[in-house]
């Protein structure tokens, strides 16, 4: 038999999932998830989750792009090819400031696109959970906890006992 | 239920339905439920290939030719080809690019702007808005790359090194403008790509055949649906809605700065950056519903993409355009406030005087291009108005039409700001009239040949509408509401 990798709960609405993700976060699990269709008000509070630090990463792509933009120009009209126009200086960050205004949004943009993706350790072509038929459901119209069985406190039996007084009408083991 | 939920203190809230009066009309029709939606917006790609999406698309692509065609014909020929002659040097190509890049204004104004808003109804419409937006920018980005006749060098426009030693200039609102351009296509596709991961993820999980399987499955990422993940997700897409709508107004206003930093009466003008959005939003918008009307019939889905939404596009369409219609004014009353005798002369003489009630009354010859401008007030002025009224806005014939005339409008705008005020310089030996060849004629439909190509493999191989999201804001998606499993009166 396959090493198992979570048990996995499933629910039918976000009210009792929001209520179970509350009921596993107060047990003191470490390793476990909540999977939905779609973002549930609440469910980050409800499972003790953090403040993304997505932001960060969209801060300093910005913080990037608006220096990349204001120092390029500088060097490229101002040092390398200086170009008198009009009899103006050879810099200004007045005339600099729309590119690197469209390059800080450009930069915070990646940013917070690759952010996201490496703090979700994304892109990932496999994970034991795709393999599972039921799971299918989770982007469809059923809501999923999984606890994997690394988790410290996760008991076979403990665990599963658990997950049936939260409501869940279909729990089963995920295979590695 | 195996058993009742033990709830602690702090959960405690009490759930009641709100009075029926208070009830607005659902988003989505006949309280349709997540599973419901999946089926439906996939159904739409996992269906038989339509009878009618084959006759668009052959159209399209014999279109495409045409504009590839007449891209070559230039590239081999020169910018002869077109109407251009002195005193009129930037003509339908140019027009023609403002038109297509306000056109995608819309997109980012549904994706971003009412997303930071929290208009809900958005989720409906937001991913075919984006879409549009995408193909849009391709289409006004092949403007300027040909027009600027020797297309080999077009990438002298961007500040790569090359073997003369000469960089850009960027004093340049030209230079701007590519920056501009380029950020706004990039950070389109990217805001439009994040929002296609769940739905990709979808399509995925749905898929009977391997091919489709591996695709969605690549391009979804892996992604699972984690909360762990949706809470990064949600944060990234704020960010990006942030990010978008400076963006968005910053793009046309430095479009509209390709104009307003010369020196010319008529592009001379301060209201320019702001009339010039409100103008994008509204042809935007006008397009939108050109596209959207049609399709939630022919795809059947009237009930994710309601009477409500056509609606309130409809008075986003005339709230946008009476800001135009008071640009208008505001550009005549300057006009004649300033009591620069060139700016008089160009609005009285280039634009506004007809040869029947204007030209006579103040003693004038009717202005060259009188057509083009009385063209444009009555489809961006008086065509929105009719928006007022509720049983217009429910008539969707009604709206398909008037939709047409706000983007027939929305060219002439543009028509109007570009010939008249290049074709009579200041010396009136170097007056001439513009007019096309049949070369810009083409050119310029060949460029819809260009966005139904793309537009029609986005509906047959991409989900139309953002389920995820349209799920999200059913109410069985809220878990303080009865339909999404709260207990009304018992709490959570």
């Amino acid at each position: 038999m396959p090493a198992s990798y979570a048990i996995m709960a499933e629910f039918e609405t976000p009210a009792a999932t929001l209520r179970a993700a509350e009921k596993v976060r107060d047990a003191g699990f470490r390793q476990w998830d909540v999977f939905t269709p779609f973002p549930i008000h609440g469910m980050d509070s409800a499972m003790g989750i953090k403040n993304s630090k997505v932001g960060w990463f969209s801060f300093i792509g910005g913080c990037t792009g608006y220096a990349t933009g204001m120092l390029m120009i500088w060097f490229m009209n101002a040092v390398d090819y200086r170009i008198v126009i009009g009899g103006k200086p050879m810099f200004s960050p007045f005339a600099a400031f729309p590119p690197s205004y469209e390059l800080t949004i450009l930069f915070g943009a990646f940013g917070a696109l690759l952010g996201m993706l490496f703090l979700n350790r994304l892109p990932r072509l496999h994970h034991p959970l795709l393999k599972n038929r039921r799971f299918a459901l989770a982007t469809h119209d059923r809501f999923f906890v999984v606890i994997e069985t690394t988790d410290p406190i996760y008991s076979e039996q403990e665990t599963r006992q658990l997950l049936e007084t939260l409501g869940s009408r279909h729990i089963e083991m995920v295979e590695e | 239920m195996a058993a009742q939920p033990v709830l602690d203190e702090h959960s405690m809230i009490k759930v009641q339905a709100p009075p029926a009066a208070l009830e607005r009309e659902p988003l989505v029709g006949q309280q349709h439920g997540p599973g419901w939606l999946s089926d439906r917006i996939a159904g739409v790609i996992e269906g038989e290939t339509p009878a009618w999406w084959k006759i668009s698309f052959a159209i399209s692509v014999t279109m495409l030719t045409v504009c590839f065609s007449m891209i070559l014909y230039l590239m081999s020929t020169g910018v002869g080809i077109w109407g251009l002659q002195h005193p009129v040097m930037w003509g339908w190509a140019i027009i023609n690019f403002v038109w297509w890049i306000g056109i995608g204004h819309a997109g980012t104004l549904i994706s971003a702007i009412l997303f930071l808003l929290r208009q809900r109804w958005r989720t409906s419409i937001n991913r075919a808005a984006e879409a549009m937006t995408i193909f849009a920018v391709m289409c006004a980005g092949v403007f300027p790359l040909i027009h600027i006749g020797r297309i080999w060098y077009g990438w002298w426009l961007f500040p790569v090194p090359n073997s003369n030693g000469i960089w850009p200039q960027f004093r340049s609102p030209l230079m701007w403008d590519v920056f501009a351009v380029s950020t706004y296509f990039t950070v389109s596709v990217l805001f439009w790509y994040m929002g296609l991961i769940p739905d990709l993820a979808v399509m995925r999980d749905r898929a009977r055949t391997k091919i489709r399987k591996f695709s969605y499955g690549l391009f979804a990422l892996g992604w699972t649906g984690s909360n762990r993940h949706w809470s990064n997700y949600e944060k990234a897409y704020l960010i990006l809605a942030g990010l978008s709508t400076p963006l968005v107004l910053s793009v046309h206003s430095i479009v509209s700065l390709d104009f307003s930093v010369s020196q010319l009466p008529g592009w001379h003008t301060t209201i320019f950056p702001p009339y010039f959005v409100a103008g994008a939003v509204y042809s935007g918008f006008g397009m939108v519903l050109t596209l959207l009307v049609p399709l939630r019939r022919m795809l059947k889905l009237e009930e994710i993409i309601t009477v409500r939404h056509v609606e309130l596009m409809c008075k986003v369409t005339l709230a946008t355009g009476s800001i135009v219609g008071y640009a208008y004014g505001m550009e005549f009353f300057i006009a004649w406030y300033s009591g620069n005798p060139y700016e008089r002369f160009l609005f009285l003489q280039n634009r506004a005087a007809d040869p029947f009630i204007l030209g006579p009354l103040f003693h004038v010859p009717a202005a060259p291009y009188w057509w083009a401008f009385w063209t444009m007030v009555t489809c961006n002025v008086v065509v929105p108005q009719f928006f007022w009224f509720k049983k217009v806005r429910t008539s969707m014939l009604t709206v398909f039409v008037l939709s047409i005339l706000v983007n027939v409008g929305m060219w002439f705008e543009r028509f109007v700001i570009v010939i008249t005020s290049l074709h009579r310089e200041f010396l009136p030996a170097n007056w001439g009239y513009y007019g096309p060849t049949w070369v810009d004629i083409l050119q310029y439909l060949g460029t819809f040949g260009l966005f139904f190509t793309f537009f029609l493999l986005f509906l047959r191989y991409i989900p139309l509408i953002a389920i995820a999201e349209v799920k999200g804001v059913t109410p069985q998606a809220d878990p303080h509401h009865p339909l999404g499993g709260a207990k009304v009166g018992e709490g959570h």
